[in-house]
């Protein structure tokens, strides 16, 4: 049991990540107060733009490994910008956001796809080669946990980890986070308090592009290594996520930890004895069935940001 | 017919964005453009593949307006589609019976399936306020998962494991008269169909006090409690109803435009369907025309891709800005009014800021 | 005496509407100085101009003597004027040193430094005897405490210029006591006081001038002192106003709703209703009387079905009632003026008709076998819209939402006594209406009790309640204090017993 824990654990980790990232970004999304529901599109983008950049850079600079970083920060830049599309439409235009993040999905599934016919002719985009596994010697030495969590990482990995650390404490300890969290309960209040509202709310939605493109580029250069059109859902699964996680930062890296293992344990099951017994529509339906009994579990409880959703009427009283 | 104008609107704008995609990526626009309209429209044949491409997507559209009327998004139109499909198909490969017969259970039990899909998600809206958008999406992957291994497992394909077996031609909507005046195209009763739902949707919005009830809780359903109607029935039932057209869309499209199942695809016509009704206004009649537009879009855009090498996803990218335009152009009119009026009284207002009261 | 604040020929308009027109009024240091004005004549307009929500079209604004422009809230902060709004702007879930710091937050590094303001809201709440919990959370303290938190709000950030917002809308008579102990400690530091108010007793109480607005225009500035409430309010409405309404004795027959021990839970975890026992009967007017939020709500809820009981009994024209659904409820004859006209009582996007029918649409005539007759439907809604009075742009067919605030209410309460029912009850039936339509909707309500019908008034206006019923019920933390006669009953006593402090025995 633990060996196959062991054997699993980097590859759930690997998954576990962009869904993290991406969550990550919903959640400052919708703590200022706006419903992103785009993130899934916000993913393709990122995987999109990452995997182009890097597809032409590698085809100049073989075996540097910048160009991988590069990447990486093409697509952020390039998540930010799309997802002004959306900030636009809820926050100026005061559209209904769930039709607004859909439009997004839709139209970065389209336009991706579209680009990349355009270049590949087959509409997917293949990256030479990604970051490399490895291990980090000395810490693979501290016993149970050191070959668990420090054997076979990629260098994203601990970079999300880092950001997750720091989107905690900008979120709770600075007043950037107090204002932000302020326009998701009450933006009544704080446009009272003389913030503006508006800005933090584009703030909250640029994030979320950004944060949720580094998604899509990180499954390029780790596991995926090509672009192929969608994200299988994955987008969806981080608004689960933040829904699991309650809108804490660190409620979401459990929430994402576990789904990132139940989807390994799903994509692997026929290959390993003791898991092959579960009928594999099973194991695959598993997150899903999951996220639904939680909803209803947190239905009552819930601690989503108060205001979250509502266009802000400036002045109403 | 504000609601008209501003749909209109949202389409020029796409197209205007199409042809802008068109033309940055080296290809001639109007080059485009009229390959796209004759591979929709070019002969009988190609009108009636259009027409035929359009079905489902009317089916969507009345799922999903229906829905909103009555308050809800259901995103889950393509899951529902999915195992309405199913349903049919299953019974139309395991059941030997009159044609006219087989097919009304089939699309009987193809309109339960998708309803009881979506009956989850009504219920949990319902009795736990969970949001349906969440749990629609969620039901989506369910669905999608299950099709793909239920459908090897039981109905394999002859010859692709990646669908099901075909459906004998007498299991289906095929209608060799209705084919032939269209010159040979895939058009069926599916066509028929849909057409006749869209007058009842209608009919039951505009006319029926369910209607009435529905829109009510829609619109709000404190006051619908407040005035003794059942709000938690109603919710449920506008599913029901929703989940139900989408399962229909599923009949006919595996069991009328195609004859078999596809396994590891959600059905774009599922997330068309938002499309379509938010162009449609959510009004039957405007999902009709929206479905036959968007059906002009896909059908026309292989014949396209062959003449010039504009891919084929510039239909899927010109739908997917109109629907963003038709999401905020409602509200571009407001602010081109806010525009207008101001332009007369010099306001005092350094910090620029567009607060005026609603 | 220095004027502290200057707003001269203030003019402001909203599409459709000038809110003020030509305004002028002038704040001298050390005064409490009341703004008086009926709902909607465009007192909290001059104010949120004042505190920099909004900017004027025309006019200017001294402080202190000099013009300044006051382009948003941090800008009149750092002038000094601070606002105690209406409705609080706080966030529930943060604690009240959170929501003081808000937007001027002290940092160490880069970190907030909550325990350095919390200790100056410590010394802050000592000092002015405000008496508030810097570390508690809002969602768990009492609307009288928010307020104080509102006022520290002003006093941290050093406000010399604090505008009181309709601020005894949510008190009992006891806190607005206190609170008038307050305003006056506040000016003997220094400060200076607006106070927006439609409540003429209070002006009367602390006010040193007061300046009258009608419909966005300056009527007049008048020292309080030698001037009478009814010259007060004849400058507010523009007319002589009778407070009292003419109504004959009640004549009271069967009892129409018994409430018997009935306990009910509210929205957190504790009993909203506890053993709660009531009679009203045919023709009489029942008033219940209590500061908002002790009980009202799940009262009403209770009898027209929308929450359920935990324990007790409720009898309707004598038979138990307990378990009847909601539309069985109002087909037996309850009908219901609901608290929020826009969340309960309409459905904004629907047209009058529409509405109008609301409780009644799957009855003959309005519809038969599932299909709605439209033409009974529109001669019904046109009824009712000619003999209430409601004024719309397009009569039945127009939406609800293009109506005002009172002409939704008078389509309301039309339907509620179309029905005829056999109980009325009336949550907050002129909230937020001008005078004229305040004295139309108490005449009906009169009207309807005057036919043998009951009325159950829910109001936290105690005029109006003094006004209207024949017998008061008062409602304090959920329980029954005790009922009162009209004849015996004085604002003082109601004012006690809302608060919690006499018990009386039951009667009449």
């Amino acid at each position: 049991m633990w060996s196959v824990i062991e054997q699993i654990f980097p590859y759930a980790v690997v998954f576990t990540i962009p869904l993290l990232i991406t969550a990550l970004g919903g959640l400052f999304s919708e703590r200022s107060g706006v419903v992103n529901i785009g993130l899934e599109g916000l993913m393709v983008i990122g995987s999109f733009t990452g995997a182009f950049t890097i597809y032409k850079l590698q085809e100049i600079w073989t075996n540097n490994p910048s160009v991988l970083w590069i990447g990486l920060l093409v697509a952020f830049i390039c998540g930010v910008i799309f997802s002004l599309l959306h900030a636009f439409a809820s926050i100026n235009l005061n559209a209904n956001q769930i039709i607004s993040g859909t439009a997004i999905n839709m139209i970065a599934g389209a336009i991706t796809v579209f680009m990349a016919r355009n270049i590949t002719g087959s509409g997917n985009v293949r990256i030479t080669k990604g970051f490399q596994p490895f291990d980090i010697p000395y810490l693979t030495d501290i016993p149970i946990i050191g070959n668990l969590i420090f054997k076979k990482t990629y260098p994203t990995t601990w970079c999300i980890l880092l950001i997750l650390f720091v989107s905690a404490f900008i979120l709770y300890k600075t007043s950037f986070g107090l204002r932000l969290r302020a326009c998701g309960e009450n933006p009544h209040a704080a446009e009272a308090a003389g913030i503006n509202v508006r800005y933090m709310r584009y703030i909250g939605v640029m994030i979320s592009g950004g944060f949720s493109a580094l998604g899509g580029a990180v499954i390029i250069v780790t596991y995926a290594g090509e672009f192929s059109g969608t994200v299988a859902g994955l987008g969806f699964l981080a608004l689960a996520s933040l829904i699991f996680g309650q809108w804490r930062p660190f409620g979401v890296l459990a929430a994402t930890l576990f789904f990132g293992f139940a989807s390994t344990i799903a994509n692997v099951s026929q290959v390993i004895p003791s898991l092959a017994v579960i009928p594999p529509i099973l194991l695959k339906i598993f997150p899903y069935v999951v996220t639904l009994i939680a909803l209803i579990i947190f239905s009552k409880s819930s601690q989503a940001p108060k205001a979250v959703g509502e266009p802000f009427d400036s002045g109403k009283r | 017919m504000k609601n008209f104008l501003i749909s209109l609107l949202a389409v020029l704008f796409g197209l205007l964005a199409g042809a802008l995609l068109m033309a940055i990526t080296g290809h001639n626009p109007l080059e485009g453009f009229s390959y796209l309209l004759e591979g929709g429209l070019k002969n009988p044949e190609r009108i009636g593949n259009t027409l035929a491409t359009a079905t489902p997507l009317i089916l969507t559209g009345l799922s999903v307006a229906f829905a909103f009327r009555t308050g809800l998004f259901n995103i889950g139109a393509a899951g529902q589609m999915l195992i309405g499909g199913f349903c049919a198909t299953a019974v139309g490969l395991s059941f030997d019976m009159a044609r006219p017969l087989l097919l009304l259970v089939m699309v009987l039990v193809g309109m339960l399936g998708g309803a009881l899909w979506a009956l989850i998600p009504g219920i949990l809206k319902a009795k736990f306020n969970v949001h349906e958008v969440v749990s629609t999406i969620m039901m989506n992957w369910i669905a999608y998962w299950t099709i793909y291994y239920v459908v090897p497992a039981y109905f394999k394909g002859e010859f692709l494991e990646t669908e099901s077996r075909r459906l004998p031609e007498t299991a289906t909507l095929k209608w060799k008269l209705l084919s032939d005046i269209f010159g040979g195209s895939y058009i069926n009763l599916g066509l028929i169909i849909a057409l006749v739902f869209v007058f009842i949707v209608g009919f039951i919005i505009n006319k029926t006090t369910l209607g009435y009830e529905l829109k009510a809780v829609g619109y709000n359903r404190h006051a619908a409690e407040y005035a003794g109607i059942a709000v938690n029935r109603g919710i449920i039932l506008s599913m029901l109803i929703s989940g139900g057209l989408a399962g229909l869309a599923g009949v006919v499209q595996y069991a009328g435009n195609a004859s078999s199942i596809q396994i590891g695809i959600l059905p774009s016509q599922g997330y068309d369907g938002i499309a379509v009704a938010l162009l449609g206004a959510n009004t039957p009649i405007g999902v009709m025309l929206s479905a036959v537009f968007f059906g002009l879009l896909y059908s026309g855009r292989g014949f396209m891709s062959a003449m010039t090498d504009i891919p084929p996803e510039i239909s899927d990218s010109i739908i997917a800005i109109v629907i963003y335009f038709a999401a905020t152009s409602i509200l571009i009119e407001r602010l081109l009014r806010r525009f207008k009026k101001p332009l007369s009284e010099k306001s005092k207002d350094p910090a620029g800021g567009k607060k005026v009261q609603s | 005496m220095e004027n502290v604040v200057e707003m001269i020929n203030i003019r402001k308009e909203f599409p459709g509407v000038v809110a003020n027109d030509n305004i002028t009024l002038t704040l001298r240091k050390g005064e409490i100085h009341a703004l008086l004005g009926e709902n909607g004549a465009g007192k909290s307009t001059l104010m949120s101009i004042l505190f920099g929500m909004y900017q004027p079209d025309r006019g200017l604004i001294k402080i202190n003597g000099k013009e300044t422009k006051i382009s948003n809230p941090n800008v009149a902060n750092d002038l000094g004027i601070g606002m105690v709004h209406q409705h609080f702007k706080l966030v529930d879930i943060f604690t009240v040193t959170e929501n003081i710091i808000l937007g001027s937050e002290p940092r160490k590094m880069g970190i907030l430094d909550v325990k350095k303001a919390a200790k100056r809201i410590e010394e802050l709440s000592k000092h002015y005897g405000l008496n508030v919990d810097p570390y508690a959370k809002i969602q768990d303290i009492s609307v009288g405490m928010q307020q104080r938190v509102e006022i520290l709000k002003m006093l941290y950030r050093n406000a010399d210029v604090l505008i009181f917002d309709e601020p005894t809308a949510v008190l009992t008579p006891q806190e607005i006591e206190e609170l008038m102990k307050i305003m006056k400690n506040l000016i003997s530091e220094g400060k200076s006081i607006i106070l927006i108010t439609h409540k003429l007793k209070e002006i009367k109480a602390v006010a040193d001038r007061c300046t009258v607005i009608r419909r966005g225009k300056l009527i007049g500035t008048v020292d309080v002192a030698t001037t009478s409430e009814e010259t007060m309010a004849e400058m507010m409405v523009g007319r002589q106003v009778s407070f009292k309404v003419n109504k004959y004795e009640s004549r009271p027959g069967e009892v129409i709703l018994r409430l018997d021990n009935v306990s009910v839970k509210s929205n957190r975890k504790h009993m909203g209703l506890k053993n709660f026992s009531l009679e009203v009967r045919a023709g009489e007017i029942v008033g219940i009387a209590g500061v908002e939020g002790n009980g009202q709500t799940e009262l009403v809820e209770a009898i027209t079905g929308l929450r359920g009981i935990e324990s007790g009994d409720i009898y309707f024209k004598g038979e138990k009632i307990n378990h009847l659904s909601i539309r069985k409820r109002i087909e037996n004859g309850i009908g219901h003026i609901p608290e929020d006209r826009q969340k309960r009582g309409l459905v904004l996007d629907y047209s009058l008709e529409e509405n109008v029918i609301l409780e009644v649409y799957n009855r003959k005539p309005f519809s038969s076998r599932g299909l709605l007759n439209r033409a009974a439907i529109r001669n019904y809604a046109s009824k009712i819209i000619e003999s209430f009075d409601v004024r719309s742009g397009q009569g039945a067919i127009s939406i609800a939402r293009s109506l005002s605030g009172g002409n939704q209410q008078k389509l309301i309460i039309g339907r509620e006594i179309e029905l005829d029912p056999s109980l009325l009850i009336a949550v907050q039936p002129t909230r937020g209406l001008d005078v004229g339509s305040i004295e139309y909707i108490h005449r009906r309500l009169v009207e309807h009790r005057d036919k043998g019908k009951a009325v159950l008034l829910i109001s936290l206006e105690l005029d109006e309640i003094m006004n209207l019923a024949d017998r008061i019920a008062v409602v304090n933390n959920g329980e029954l204090v005790g009922v009162l006669d009209s004849s015996e009953a004085t604002e003082n006593k109601i004012g006690l017993m809302m608060a919690g402090v006499k018990r009386m025995e039951e009667g009449k």
